[in-house]
């Protein structure tokens, strides 16, 4: 591992190349990157696309519940966060690669634009990308050019949105019922309300 | 002279021979597929997005609804994951656990593959004797968890309490005569492992048996030999792990290669093929099962001589002990934050993998230092395979989708998550 480091370090730049919990990240420009995936896969021997997800760091670090302590005790009011401790960049395409041959893992993160949300398609690199491309699409609204078949994947057929955005609601936007008067399957707005029932606490 | 033009066939969602609610849309020239277009997500359940909402203890019993039926090596690496992160020691013992039943799930799945892989290809009876045996495993998974298959047993530091001292047995009741209940109870009378140690010692027979019935069985060979062909190169290109990837000639195996647990201390080998067929794969799923049992058995032995704890005493992660909380107040605090508010993971990410019986399971967790995930991220094996239908079914007739299918040990409650 050390040997790849160097030779990332080499190629990428010290910035780029992140390591923690014994595993490498790389983080590059969206703009290049399927060259830079060309690259680690000609000249690095990874063969694999194990993994590609989109990530949203809309909510990233935020809390239901400010735990912290302070001079009138703990508060335990809901708190509304500000915009000024977001995330820079809220989308994230983190691609996980494995070198069969060398036996060896590295993680390729790239941010991408939050209006939008573009970035080249690695289909032409690992023929596997393609359904992951389109998942990435489906669940988090990502969109990946030169894909030829960009359809959602995992969601039902008309589905409106990307469920798992963090600005998504848990229980959904509709729900579905069987009309007897319509003789059809009909969407409505949902009729339950979301419920915490552990709220998110973060304790450093 | 009429035109002849290919004609689109709707496969599934409801067929039996789809493995669960895969729906194949084919393209197909006269009895040739020219196009396969599988759609999934009818299974879709959303476990990521759920397991975002949850502290990480909650959302254990969700990795064993992904794949149904090789449950609890979906735990292992979810809870791997926590542990990286949380740079927890688990006790040896309950490693040595976690491997045994991980290689009874590898049983348990391939066995279920099996059956369900020759039922689809035509032969029934391998069915049956694949679920004699499968009713064994499932026995000891309720013994030790409770539940025949969601077992949700394996915790961030060990597993949830140690192996029980007595197999359960069969009660008397108005359809069974003392004779017969006696012969059923006769391998029960010890602990639990005496039974898995039993198990292990009859199982070569039983693979024997579904090798004497498929392996030189012509109807069989003539319906896997050289059916979905995938080269090394072509394998690796499309994500593929597991036998799917050995079964085309690649010795790839995390518990060689990448050793998590305590693989690197057992002895085991690992099959390969040669021409990347279905009737390869077939043979090397018949040998892990071979390797599985002997890994069984060397677990068995560790475990009878080594009795120690089977979970870490880092009582943020795991219940103090009832009788501590009765006077202690400490244990009755971290049980109170525990189950209610959980425990905090630091601020980084992690991809943890384990050696699922159908390929690499991964489970990719990024924490913002709260007590939920911020985002789980599930490599499910069964999704790439799935992936390469188009390509795999290319060219050949229509009962080949079938094999096809079969051979790619699908299962949707992994592909859809």
């Amino acid at each position: 591992m050390e040997e790849l480091k160097e030779q990332l370090v080499e190629e990428f730049g010290e910035k780029a190349l992140v390591e923690a919990f014994g595993e490498l990240t790389l983080i590059v420009e969206s703009y290049g990157i399927v060259k830079t995936c060309l690259k680690l896969r000609d000249f690095f021997g990874f063969d694999t696309l194990i993994d590609l997800c989109g990530v949203d760091y809309l909510t990233y670090g935020q809390s239901d519940w400010d735990a912290s302590a302070s001079s009138s005790g703990f508060s335990r009011a809901r708190s509304a966060q500000g915009d000024e401790d977001r995330h820079e960049q809220r989308f994230a395409v983190v691609y996980h690669l494995l070198s069969v041959s060398k036996n060896q893992r590295i993680r390729v993160k790239s941010y991408v634009d939050e209006d939008e949300p573009i970035i080249k398609s690695v289909t032409g690199v690992w023929s596997s990308a393609d359904w992951y491309e389109r998942e990435a699409f489906d669940l988090m609204g990502i969109l990946f050019e030169n894909h030829n078949d960009l359809r959602r994947i995992l969601t039902d057929y008309g589905f409106v949105g990307h469920p798992l955005r963090k600005d998504f609601p848990m229980i959904g936007e509709v729900e579905m019922r069987y009309d007897e008067t319509l003789g059809r399957v009909v969407y409505e707005k949902v009729s339950i309300k979301p419920n915490i029932n552990v709220p998110r606490v973060i304790r450093k | 002279m009429a035109e002849i033009r290919n004609y689109t066939l709707n496969f599934g969602p409801q067929h039996p021979a789809a493995h669960g609610v895969l729906r194949l849309i084919l393209e197909i020239n006269g009895e040739v597929i020219e196009r396969a277009d599988p759609h999934i997500g009818l299974l879709h359940r959303g476990t990521e997005k759920l397991a975002e909402s949850k502290p990480y203890n909650q959302s254990i019993g969700y990795m064993d609804r992904l794949d149904y039926v090789s449950m609890m090596c979906n735990e292992h690496a979810y809870v791997m994951a926590i542990e990286t992160m949380l740079e927890l020691e688990v006790p040896e013992r309950a490693k040595y656990i976690r491997v045994m039943f991980d290689e009874i799930t590898r049983i348990l799945n391939h066995l279920m593959w099996l059956g369900t892989h020759a039922l689809d290809v035509g032969a029934m009876s391998v069915f049956l004797y694949a679920f004699r045996e499968r009713e064994k495993l499932i026995d000891c998974y309720e013994a030790v968890s409770g539940s025949r298959m969601h077992a949700t047993y394996y915790r961030p530091g060990g597993v949830y309490r140690d192996l029980p001292d007595k197999m359960p047995q069969y009660l008397k009741n108005d359809f069974r005569s003392d004779k017969e209940l006696e012969a059923m109870n006769e391998n029960r009378q010890g602990s639990l492992l005496d039974f898995i140690a039993d198990f292990a010692k009859e199982f070569p027979q039983s693979i024997k048996q579904y090798d004497d019935l498929l392996t030189d069985n012509r109807i069989w060979k003539q319906r896997l030999v050289n059916i979905g062909v995938v080269s090394a190169n072509r394998a690796k290109q499309m994500g593929f792990t597991g036998p799917m990837l050995r079964g085309s000639g690649v010795t790839w195996d995390l518990r060689k290669n990448q050793p998590y647990a305590v693989y690197d201390k057992l002895d085991f080998d690992i099959p390969v093929g040669v021409t990347g067929d279905s009737y390869d794969r077939y043979l090397v799923r018949m040998e892990e099962m071979r390797q599985s049992n002997s890994i069984i058995t060397q677990c068995v032995e560790y475990l009878q001589n080594n009795p120690g704890p089977v979970m870490s005493d880092d009582h943020k992660v795991s219940p103090p002990k009832r009788n501590n909380m009765k006077d202690d107040m400490e244990s009755l605090i971290h049980h109170f934050k525990l189950f209610t508010e959980g425990y905090s993971l630091p601020e980084g990410e992690v991809y943890s993998a384990v050696e699922h019986p159908k390929g690499e399971f991964g489970v990719y967790l990024i924490s913002d230092g709260a007590n939920k995930p911020y985002r789980v991220k599930i490599r499910a094996p069964g999704f790439a395979h799935l992936a390469s239908m188009d390509e795999m079914v290319k060219g050949h007739m229509l009962s080949d989708v079938v094999t096809i299918i079969g051979t790619q040990d699908i299962v949707f409650g992994e592909i859809d998550r």
